[in-house]
């Protein structure tokens, strides 16, 4: 029995009106209905919608994603261009999967798992009740995370069990397609004690200026010495409301690295939560965003260091240009009793346009003793040094600008420590300029 | 092969980077003030000055920095003005300027930069082959006994003074100018770099290059040895003569010529 998944003659039923006017089914899925219609809109005065423009989150409009056509279809794989190098694939379109490329024998002989969540849910009940959307959004996105439990009907679920290593990267892709839908990709990755995995999402929409929303959950759970690296590309049309709601549990001496790229969407909103719950656990949370024209990203993080003898390093770059705006409110918790807490938290905003506009929000909340806990936020714009000797090398001023954008962003990047998916968002972030 | 040459060659010619009354303002200050120099195609000067004489002021000038005010003269580049050229023109044009304090760019490597430097180069729409730039590349570092890590690595991130001045070198015999700037080349070099660097730009002489070599102390002069040497004082070029002049300086220090100085009959 699928505990919470929309089946697939519910979705049907769900498609045929708007997200916003008609609920879902499963019990579970009415439930989040219910509540998402009944937490209010985040307002101006709302804390966790500081600096937001809230004005611009009317969500009236959006309708359920169609099932594209065999031409979109393939015109989409085609388009889905990932590492040279992977482990599985799987490629969804309007919330619909097109193709699942599995792992190969041993790691399933293994027991890894990797399904697309429905799949998932009703194969293995019980694990998935476990993990899935067991966080709370707790930086404002509650009513967005209702949102996505009351329609989440895709996204890929990854079971990496005790001590298995996966070495090369697993991908997804989620494309969105058409004018007006809306798409709630879902990814669960359960690494147990010991396992080790790199994920990929690659959220895309097949025409970069249709209006759309994408409201989607990603959830990442470690086992003991686990390590889990993720990275998410948002690339939506440019015309896309993107909500993200991430949590990070990291568990005893395990190590998570997350990387959010945000090069798309009109108006993001990103959240992401690490709880670091195990002694000995690490999380680096790591994000960039190119935000142009009138784009506003909107990223919430939250530390929380719930045991001793844990770190967590941020790092969050921005570059603005035109009028785009960015928001940056992060908070480092220490609770009562987490000694020895490292944290490090830093957001640097480069602004190459006089009327981009960075905020940033970083705290702290510290309850407990001998910690280190460091935060910053910085804004600046291109060093006329750095442009000159780049210019005085012949490289013309605008392709200069791009070098230097670039070489602040990669240095984000190359913080994941692995080449071939460094290479990848190079080469997207490197598309995004010349776009 | 580079031919020796006995008095320096000061008729004017069109291959020359020739600089004909500079003035060049900071702000409200005038540092350069009327100078006139000819640096043929082929040969290498050497400008030599106290502190503040304007020696950096001179090669930003040059190379266009938008701090540094012209407010009269002309620098000539085979004959075309270039001082109405937008730095990166002047350098697509075939000017190169060895920074004494070579910036330092986070992110962007090495490889990717000079890259990124020669496709500006290459007509509109094409590019330097990848194996023939690599290629390229390591030769040039291998003069230069530079490690082949330094292509991945960021710009001049983390670099020694030496190693930063052997990538200015990189560059210029990667993007083989006609006329090179080299300004305190020298500075922050230990005798071993000093060596390297000297030998490298040795290797790049020749009578497809002419280069100005800017600096304090006459040691350089003696790894890089220049067929003219003058001296700046006050924004000026006060004296011109052979590398003798050099060792005349060491010796008696830039005093002496302060003091011919003292009653300027510049006629």
């Amino acid at each position: 029995m699928n505990p919470a998944i929309l089946e697939s003659e519910e979705v049907l039923t769900t498609n045929a009106a708007s997200i916003l006017s008609a609920g879902p089914v499963s019990p579970e899925q009415a439930e989040a209905w219910e509540k998402f219609t009944a937490l209010p809109m985040p307002v101006r005065t709302d804390e966790a919608w500081r600096f937001a423009n809230v004005k611009d989150l009317d969500l009236g409009g959006y309708v359920p994603a169609q099932p594209v056509d065999d031409a979109t279809r393939d015109e989409l794989l085609t388009r889905s261009m990932g590492l040279a190098s992977i482990a599985g694939r799987m490629v969804f379109a309007n919330d619909q999967l097109l193709v699942q490329e599995t792992l190969g024998d041993s790691l399933r002989q293994k027991g890894v798992i990797w399904l697309p969540l429905d799949q998932a849910a009703a194969e293995n009940p019980e694990l998935f009740r476990k993990h899935f959307m067991r966080e709370e959004a707790i930086l404002g996105g509650q009513k967005f995370a209702a949102l996505h439990a009351s329609q989440v009907r895709a996204g890929t679920f990854l079971y990496v069990p005790r001590g298995v290593e996966i070495d090369l990267p697993i991908e997804a892709f989620h494309w969105e397609h058409g004018a007006n839908g809306s798409v709630f990709p879902h990814t669960l990755i359960i690494a147990e004690d010991m396992a080790k995995v790199t994920l990929i999402d690659y959220y895309e929409s097949a025409v970069p200026d249709a209006p759309a929303l994408a409201c989607a959950v990603n959830d990442l759970w470690l086992g003991a010495g686990a390590s889990v690296t993720y990275v998410c590309v948002q690339n939506w049309s440019r015309k896309a409301h993107s909500f993200q709601l991430n949590s990070t549990v990291v568990g005893r001496d395990a190590h998570s690295k997350s990387l959010f790229a945000q090069l798309g969407g009109r108006h993001v909103r990103s959240e992401s939560i690490s709880h670091l719950r195990g002694q000995g656990g690490r999380s680096d949370m790591l994000a960039v965003t190119v935000a142009e024209g009138a784009q506003e990203v909107d990223a919430r993080t939250f530390q929380i260091h719930e045991v001793p003898n844990t770190q967590s390093d941020l790092l969050y770059k921005n570059s603005l240009d035109d009028t785009a705006r960015t928001i940056f409110a992060g908070l480092i918790r220490v609770d009562p009793g987490a000694h020895r807490t490292d944290a490090y938290q830093k957001v640097r905003n480069l602004l190459l346009s006089d009327e981009a506009e960075a905020n940033s929000a970083p705290g702290l909340e510290i309850e407990a003793d001998d910690v280190r806990c460091t935060h910053g936020a910085t804004s600046g714009q291109i060093e006329q040094e750095e442009l000159f000797y780049l210019l005085s090398r012949g490289i013309p001023k605008k392709d200069a600008q791009r070098l230097i954008v670039f070489g602040f962003l990669n240095e984000v990047i190359e913080r994941l420590g692995n080449e071939p998916v460094q290479e990848k968002l190079r080469e997207l972030v490197r598309a995004r300029f010349s776009e | 092969m580079r031919e020796s040459r006995g008095a320096p060659n000061y008729e004017m010619q069109m291959s020359s980077l020739s600089i004909k009354n500079l003035h060049v303002s900071i702000g409200d200050k005038e540092i350069i003030r009327g100078l006139t120099l000819e640096i043929p195609k082929g040969e290498v000067h050497a400008i030599m000055g106290p502190n503040g004489s304007g020696k950096s002021t001179l090669s930003k000038a040059i190379g266009g920095h938008p701090d540094y005010i012209v407010t009269g003269g002309e620098v000539l580049l085979d004959g075309d003005d270039i001082l109405g050229l937008d730095p990166d023109a002047r350098a697509r044009k075939g000017l190169f300027l060895a920074f004494q304090y070579p910036m330092e760019i986070p992110g962007v490597s090495n490889a990717n930069f000079l890259r990124a430097a020669l496709n500006a180069r290459q007509p509109e729409g094409e590019e330097i082959e990848a194996t023939e730039f690599y290629a390229q590349m390591y030769a040039e570092m291998d003069k230069l006994e530079m490690a082949r890590t330094f292509t991945a690595r960021s710009v001049n991130e983390g670099f020694s003074g030496g190693e930063k001045k052997r990538n200015e070198i990189l560059q210029m015999a990667m993007l083989k100018p006609a006329y090179a700037v080299l300004d305190e080349t020298d500075s922050g070099l230990d005798i071993d770099a000093l060596r390297i660097v000297s030998a490298g730009v040795n290797a790049l002489r020749g009578p497809n290059l002419g280069i100005l070599l800017i600096t304090h102390y006459q040691r350089l002069l003696d790894y890089i040895v220049p067929d003219v040497v003058h001296v700046m004082v006050e924004g000026r070029i006060v004296r011109s003569g052979g590398k003798e002049l050099a060792l005349e300086l060491e010796e008696r220090g830039y005093d002496f010529i302060k003091d011919d100085i003292t009653e300027p009959s510049l006629a």
